[in-house]
């Protein structure tokens, strides 16, 4: 599972969905793969003003990546700086999560990962 | 033609046979090939997207999505659930570029708001029309469904979702339930009355289109070859009250009324309707 993806996955259990400790999910024991995928600028460009940057900036940290920067790079940067781009997008499309768990910071609930499939399935009684 | 969701359920019924069969079966591929071909043409993407496949098995419809080329707008990422580990399982052993989700559509879709520029599902949502025990209902799977992808859909987004209906009931279920959820919905038949018709409801997440183009299906297909329109909200607003109480079409819609009741009713002729003469 790409770590652009969870940028964007919040926990599925019902009464998670009006409290904001549910997103970002707070990966843990886990086991990081790279791919490697082809840089597509136009795609980051389309992504970069839905990303949550503060999320990302937590996803990243808890990772166990360098520090982002504070501020998001505005789209203008990004299209200038090869660098920053090349950056993000080894973050966000190329690093995967392989195995491990995903821990909603609300209810605590454990969505198991593994192969990179991430488990959604709920038991009825917390949908 | 046999219905698999009549049977069982989907994650049951996908065993790695089940799942394998339908992954390596030419002619599968071929269908699946040509409806999601269809959906992206309804999508009308320009430009690379982030789109939810809903239902996506063994990544069938995904690998068409990453390799939509760069002057037609793609290539497109995607994100995959479905509710089958074994479909999963080919998906994997295929190495599809997308991202796999184990989850079931019928509890929602747990992404943040405004996340998807599109969503797509092929072959899939016919499955909601079935509950598997007595703690859930069709209309509930439904409406969980519909409310959480709408809400997953960023404004503007569309979503094309191809099905295979059992009767008018279950189309008229699904749309109905896609309206509840806020979706501007429409539905697409490909050779219609023909053993190989293909329903495609075609959704729309708020906001207008763009220059005075209606933004929901009719607005969509504006422009594409061979499709007849067929609006049943503009003749249910002139429905009513178009028809003048005391006119001949008002008596004949009575009686017509009537005779529905069981009444006995006299036969319409031409001179039902008609003044009498004047009589001295």
């Amino acid at each position: 599972m790409k770590v652009l993806t969870l940028n964007f996955l919040t926990c599925a259990v019902r009464a998670c969905k009006s409290s904001s400790d549910s997103f970002p999910l707070h990966p843990k024991d886990a086991e990081l793969a790279s791919d490697d995928v082809e840089v597509n600028p136009q795609l980051l460009v389309n992504l970069l003003p839905r990303l949550d940057w503060k999320a990302l900036r937590t996803t990243s940290a808890e990772l166990g990546f360098p520090q982002l920067p504070e501020q998001p790079p505005t789209i203008e940067e990004l299209q200038a700086d090869e660098k920053t781009l090349k950056d993000l997008h080894s973050l966000l499309m190329e690093t995967n999560l392989m195995e491990g768990k995903l821990v909603c910071g609300h209810c605590g609930h454990e969505y198991a990962v593994r192969e990179g499939i991430p488990n959604f399935l709920l038991p009825s009684h917390l949908v | 033609m046999s219905r698999p969701e009549d049977t069982l359920l989907a994650d049951v019924h996908y065993d790695d046979v089940e799942a394998r069969k339908y992954t390596t079966s030419s002619r599968i591929q071929n269908i699946q090939a040509s409806m999601t071909r269809r959906a992206l043409e309804l999508l009308d993407l320009k430009s690379p997207s982030l789109i939810l496949d809903i239902g996506c098995g063994s990544g069938l419809s995904g690998e068409i999505l990453s390799d939509v080329p760069e002057d037609e707008g793609g290539p497109h990422v995607w994100i995959g659930m479905d509710i089958s580990p074994s479909m999963l399982d080919v998906a994997l052993q295929r190495d599809v570029e997308g991202d796999l989700f184990l989850a079931d559509m019928g509890q929602g879709v747990p992404f943040r708001a405004g996340t998807f520029d599109a969503a797509i599902s092929i072959s899939a949502i016919q499955w909601l029309c079935n509950a598997e025990n007595s703690e859930t209902s069709p209309a509930g799977r439904l409406s969980r469904f519909f409310n959480g992808l709408y809400a997953s859909l960023k404004r503007g987004g569309r979503a094309v979702c191809q099905f295979y209906p059992k009767n008018d009931t279950q189309k008229q279920m699904i749309t109905s339930a896609a309206v509840k959820a806020g979706f501007g919905a429409g539905l697409l038949e490909d050779d219609p009355e023909t053993k190989n018709v293909k329903v495609y409801l075609v959704l729309t997440a708020g906001s207008a289109g763009e220059g005075g183009k209606s933004s929901d299906i009719t607005g969509i297909v504006e422009g594409m070859e061979d499709v007849d329109v067929l609006d049943n909200r503009r003749k249910g607003k002139t429905g009513k009250g178009e028809i003048k109480k005391g006119s001949k079409a008002w008596i004949i819609k009575k009686k017509e009324q009537m005779e529905r009741k069981g009444k006995v009713v006299k036969s319409t002729s031409k001179y039902t309707g008609r003044k009498r003469r004047i009589q001295f």
